[in-house]
């Protein structure tokens, strides 16, 4: 592979070179290239909480605390501050930084894994005190890292590697609808629930993410935004197949839209 | 320092660490170490630092790993019961290179090994310091922040049901004072848009330019730096009456206490026996243990527990000297520590029997 860009005529070079991964990169990602797969829908979400950050110049007070999933690659590739957290674990850290830097702005980036199965406790208790973070679920229904296996945010009927023939809630329970639970307490400020599988999703996951910073700016108290993401490799569909998956297995469940705001 | 009063251990610990400059500090309340987080609770708001009721241990340690990077003095703690539920984050802090000081306010002394051997997962070890009584409590909470600072590194205060409840008169800490300065590493998220904003992580730091990190190297350095702390730690130990011993035996923490007055009793009776007395558990005192034992004909660990200290007395003494474990464990119907063999008498006698 000695160069890797499309050229789209083939009887003349183009005037200017095709734009690489690079061009388009945020200026808050330092490092644009990942180890992530094809189709993956993390880097998607990583971007749209970035250029987030960057338009409301929050750049020089953001610290983002990072759990344990495919997504932490980019920890190591941010231009903001990072933590790195355990797994489940960040929500707890980012409430030790947040009380000893109220003036900072902190935000928690977490898997569906991460948060829902191994931290639920951690981030329930973050929305029960209001603690005036934003949390970042990147959902997509299985453990991605580790290749495929269920999680507790899978739908019924959804196959994984620890759920064969699809998720059966008399064997595997019941998925937990995370934001759905967090829009019912008190501490929870900002709620909303998107996903990064066609253009006009993208577009509004910019804008929820936005708007719980913004949350997070009025010192109204605890915001999350679920972020519904691709993940064919562990879904074992085709990479093209990956946002028509999302839209058929996770979205009817984890339905999409703000669910509280301040 | 002010006049001496009489003071709670709790309370005389959480004033030493204010006095030292946490800002900090976090729990799960949990018999005997509640008092310390309630003294702090009430102790931090006047120097405006935080304390929070954590809902789990697991969030505690958590939260106090969050305070950690923003380069404020930061703590927690537990009984070994709680602490055990902590480990796998203290074992990541550790890798991630953050200044944290952990009180254990143990049931009896059944947690040596979990302090001691690093206590969570990987290959890593912490400074562990185990007082006898109040004033040397205070002075070693100090210490564990200054240690904690100087080699960003959890560093324990291993005490007991004992500690954390009696009244002792202690010169109490004066919690007025200004805090540590913030060092250059902490976070405050201003590095942001640099170019080359900060990240602290238990996985190592970034590899400029490169995608991810190199998890190897890190490890590398951490073991290097566990190595480097192993040599570079001060031992700190109490000796008495090792000269001319017979019998040398060795205790630690308030059991410690009980160890030396036996000792000191029996030296008035005419016996030749001496006392070790080692105060940093980890890196543990093995050379000035060595060297105080060499001359006698038999050394005896008396700790309440199966036999933990013990091993650590062999590797120091390398067979110079035969080291027989006269201890065991010592529990009352409440299972807290307050063991019915912690009685000079009691103590005495095991140390007659082995000096025959």
């Amino acid at each position: 592979m000695t160069d890797e860009r499309i050229y789209l005529s083939t009887d003349t070079p183009p005037a200017e070179p095709a734009a690489l991964v690079d061009d388009f990169t945020p200026t808050l990602i330092t490092q644009a290239n990942h180890h992530l797969c094809p189709g993956c829908g993390e880097p998607i979400a990583i971007r749209a909480a970035m250029e987030a950050v960057e338009e409301l110049e929050l750049a020089q007070s953001t610290i983002t605390v990072f759990g344990i999933g495919c997504y932490t690659a980019f920890a190591h590739n941010l231009d903001v501050e990072v933590v790195q957290a355990l797994h489940g674990r960040a929500p707890s850290v980012a409430t030790g930084i947040k009380r000893m830097l109220p003036d900072g702005f902190v935000v928690t980036v977490q898997g569906d894994g991460d948060m829902v199965n191994e931290g639920l406790q951690e981030v329930l208790h973050a929305v029960a005190r209001g603690e005036n973070i934003t949390c970042l679920l990147l959902n997509n229904g299985v453990f991605g890292e580790t290749g495929g296996q269920m999680t507790t945010t899978t739908t019924l009927g959804q196959r994984t590697k620890t759920s064969i023939e699809g998720r059966d809630p008399h064997q595997h329970g019941h998925p937990i609808l995370l934001s759905d639970l967090a829009t019912t307490m008190d501490g929870a400020a900002y709620v909303a629930r998107c996903a990064v599988n066609n253009a006009g999703n993208v577009a509004r996951t910019k804008r929820y993410i936005t708007r719980a910073y913004e949350s997070q700016m009025a010192g109204a108290g605890f915001s999350l935004v679920e972020i519904l993401t691709m993940c064919p490799t562990g879904w074992f569909v085709d990479t093209l197949e990956g946002p028509d998956y999302l839209q058929d297995t996770l979205a009817p469940v984890h339905n999409i839209g703000e669910l509280k705001t301040p | 320092m002010t006049d001496r009063v009489l003071i709670e251990g709790s309370e005389a610990m959480a004033r030493a660490a204010v006095s030292a400059g946490c800002r900090f500090f976090t729990g799960y309340p949990m018999t005997p170490f509640t008092e310390l987080l309630e003294h702090m609770a009430s102790l931090l708001p006047e120097v405006d630092g935080v304390c929070m009721n954590a809902e789990s241990e697991l969030e505690a340690v958590g939260m106090a790993w969050g305070a950690a990077t923003t380069g404020h003095l930061a703590a927690t703690g537990s009984t070994g019961q709680g602490l055990s539920l902590m480990q796998e984050s203290l074992s990541e802090i550790t890798n991630a290179r953050l200044p944290l000081v952990v009180f254990n306010m143990a049931r009896g002394q059944g947690d040596y090994f979990q302090a001691t051997r690093g206590g969570g997962h990987g290959d890593y070890r912490h400074i562990v310091l185990a007082p006898m009584d109040l004033p040397e409590a205070v002075e070693l909470t100090r210490l564990a922040f200054e240690l904690a600072s100087r080699w960003r590194t959890p560093v324990m205060v291993l005490g007991d049901y004992y500690l954390a409840h009696t009244y002792q008169a202690v010169s109490a800490p004066s919690i007025e004072g200004a805090a540590p300065e913030v060092p250059d590493w902490a976070l405050n998220g201003s590095s942001g848009g640099s170019g080359s904003a900060k990240i602290i992580s238990p996985l190592g730091g970034g590899t400029d330019g490169e995608e991810g990190f190199d998890l190897g190297a890190h490890y590398a350095a951490c073991a290097a730096h566990i190595q480097e702390m192993s040599a570079g730690v001060d031992p700190l130990i109490d000796i008495g009456f090792c000269e001319d011993a017979e019998l040398v035996v060795a205790a630690y923490g308030s059991v410690g206490k009980f160890v030396r007055y036996a000792c000191l009793r029996l030296r008035d009776a005419g016996h030749r026996v001496g006392y070790v007395r080692p105060i940093t558990l980890w890196p543990f005192p093995s050379e000035a243990v060595y060297d105080a034992v060499t001359g006698s004909a038999k050394v005896a660990v008396y700790e309440q527990n199966m036999g933990q200290m013990v091993d650590d007395v062999r590797l120091a003494t390398m067979g110079a000297v035969p080291v027989e474990f006269i201890g065991g464990p010592s529990w009352d119907h409440s299972g807290f520590g307050i063991g019915p063999d912690i009685n000079v008498p009691d103590i005495s006698e095991r140390i007659l029997e082995a000096l025959k």
